[in-house]
């Protein structure tokens, strides 16, 4: 019965998330809000920065490491914010204000795949990033590389699970991808704020620290320079941004809808 | 004759609202069914249960032997669905579209194959989001088509389209139902169910209005004739009034309109060529879907008037 009978390409025999993670990757790379927000600019940040002489001096403020030793981790919470809080809810937002996760509803792949496609590739893109940053602050700019490595691994995919969460959230609340967007970035602005874009945590005066250590970049920053600098990250922060990921992880999956 | 698609009192209440009250019928096998009705009529939430996208409060449903909610992933496969109003991210090329869709089949058409019979070959490097409305809505067509569906299901498949797109349209449908496609076709445009259905549900309100072939539903409205023409002179209304076979006689501008039953065109004509009139641009119409959809529904079909 079939409208026009041809044998199966030898390619359609794979399976529909490869198919799904691949085209949406391209949509990604042609959007070009995903490659700018969540490579360019904090790589961008990391030159300009670094191009600043005093950046590089050792601070007594900060225990004598330098103000680009504490700005990595910084630029990597910035990227998992942008691509988490705005990237990825406004293209779940827009992809059911569409009717894309509808449309998929009614053939055998089912919207749940483009969903997990999606935090494939932002999880991609991320880790594609930290490795750039790490690589160009130690070659450009003489930062070391990670001392506790397992550990700053264990706390930038903690904090991604947490802001990701969070941006699902979002996505489920969210009626369109504009007001995705305009939520998310709502939601970036404070959370950036706690994790030192502006005024790096150890230059908070005790009560901002404090509640810099409960949000969640502000625990990643914490677990992430720990890191940084050889001891394994502290139970609190990481089990700080567990948590996150997990109550903000099921209510999203409560609350998300497919149309 | 088989049934492919059966519907048994199936209700569907949103909030407070009643979207579906009582509707039954069932689609044969190799037939276009159209489900025609008002908008707010209940068509597109009978089809969305159909689809499995919706649990109806109560009813049974059965399609190709499978039961929409229980064995959804089956029904993907054999179920072919065009919605209203879905798109594809903007971006995203026609080619790529049809080959990552085919890829989530068991047994794909061949998506080249399709993309030259709907007429979008040179179109394959185009951005869905600069496709001209009836490319989109052709695209459309062709991704409910992609898993070789036995039953395809077009919820408003003409909507938007200008007059030449709605016939390429219409003729490409009647093609895939030739090659053994059994359709369902949600409408509110009754030259469309005219042209294409081999059976139409009207609904209206939640309920199934009737079920019959569109020539049977036009039949059944006695609606008789509406004669229209230019008179050669002027003429006094009572000439006309006063037979039997008219009921009633409007002018339009220069333009006459006599509404009267199945002999009132001769017995018409016969009394202006007694008065030395002539008819001048004679037009007969018969009764149509529309009129018989106007006298079961007591409503026009929204939109139908337009083009």
């Amino acid at each position: 019965m079939s409208v026009i009978t041809a044998p199966p390409p030898a390619r359609a025999r794979q399976s529909a998330l490869r198919r799904l993670t691949v085209a949406e990757s391209r949509l990604f790379l042609r959007e070009r809000v995903g490659p700018i927000w969540g490579i360019a600019l904090p790589m961008l940040l990391l030159v300009i920065f670094g191009a600043i002489p005093s950046f590089s001096k050792p601070q007594a403020s900060f225990g004598g490491y330098t103000t680009l030793d504490i700005y990595v981790p910084i630029l990597i919470a910035m990227m998992l914010g942008l691509l988490s809080l705005v990237a990825l809810p406004m293209v779940l937002a827009g992809y059911r204000e569409k009717g894309i996760l509808r449309r998929l509803q009614t053939t055998p792949a089912g919207p749940a795949r483009v969903l997990s496609a999606q935090l494939l590739i932002n999880l991609a893109a991320a880790t594609v990033t930290v490795i750039l940053l790490l690589a160009v602050a130690r070659l450009g700019y003489s930062v070391p590389l990670p001392r506790q490595l397992a550990g700053f691994a264990l706390a930038a995919l903690l904090a991604a699970a947490a802001l990701m969460s969070i941006g699902l959230l979002v996505a489920a609340i969210a009626p369109t991808g504009r007001t995705a967007q305009v939520i998310g970035s709502l939601l970036f602005y404070p959370l950036m704020f706690f994790s030192g874009l502006w005024l790096p945590i150890p230059s908070m005066p005790a009560a901002l620290q404090h509640i810099s250590h409960a949000t969640p970049l502000g625990a990643a920053w914490v677990a992430m320079s720990t890191a940084a600098t050889g001891s394994w990250p502290h139970a609190l922060p990481l089990l700080t941004m567990a948590a996150y990921a997990v109550v903000f992880g099921a209510v999203a999956a409560k609350l998300f809808r497919w149309e | 004759m088989t049934a492919v698609i059966e519907v048994q009192n199936l209700h569907k209440t949103y909030a407070d609202t009643v979207a579906v009250d009582d509707i039954s019928f069932a689609v044969q096998e190799g037939e276009i069914f159209g489900i025609l009705g008002p908008n707010g009529a209940g068509k597109t939430t009978t089809v969305e249960c159909i689809e499995g996208l919706r649990r109806p409060d109560g009813g049974r449903i059965s399609v190709l032997g499978l039961d929409p909610q229980r064995d959804r992933a089956e029904l993907t496969q054999r179920l072919g669905v065009q919605l209203q109003d879905s798109q594809l991210p903007g971006r995203l090329r026609v080619a790529e579209a049809l080959d990552l869709y085919s890829s989530f089949y068991r047994t794909p058409a061949d998506w080249r194959g399709l993309m030259d019979v709907l007429g979008l070959s040179d179109k394959r490097n185009t951005r869905f989001g600069k496709l001209s409305g009836g490319q989109k809505q052709r695209l459309s067509i062709a991704l409910a088509l992609l898993g070789s569906p036995q039953v395809a299901v077009l919820d408003e498949l003409t909507t938007g389209l200008d007059p030449q797109a709605r016939r390429d349209t219409w003729d490409l449908i009647e093609g895939v139902r030739d090659r053994g496609v059994t359709i369902v076709l949600v409408s509110h445009f009754m030259e469309e169910a005219e042209r294409l259905c081999d059976r139409v549900a009207l609904i209206d309100k939640g309920r199934v209005v009737v079920v019959d072939t569109p020539a049977a539903l036009a039949e059944k409205v006695d609606a008789g004739q509406r004669i229209q023409f230019h008179p050669s002179m002027p003429f006094d209304d009572s000439l006309l009034a006063g037979l039997p076979e008219v009921t009633s006689i409007i002018h339009r501008g220069d333009v006459v309109v006599v509404t009267g039953n199945g002999n009132a065109l001769n017995a018409v004509i016969s009394v202006l060529a007694r008065n030395q009139i002539v008819a001048e641009q004679l037009r007969v119409e018969q009764a149509h879907l529309e009129d018989a959809f106007l006298a079961l529904t007591g409503r026009h079909a929204a939109g139908s008037g337009a083009n």
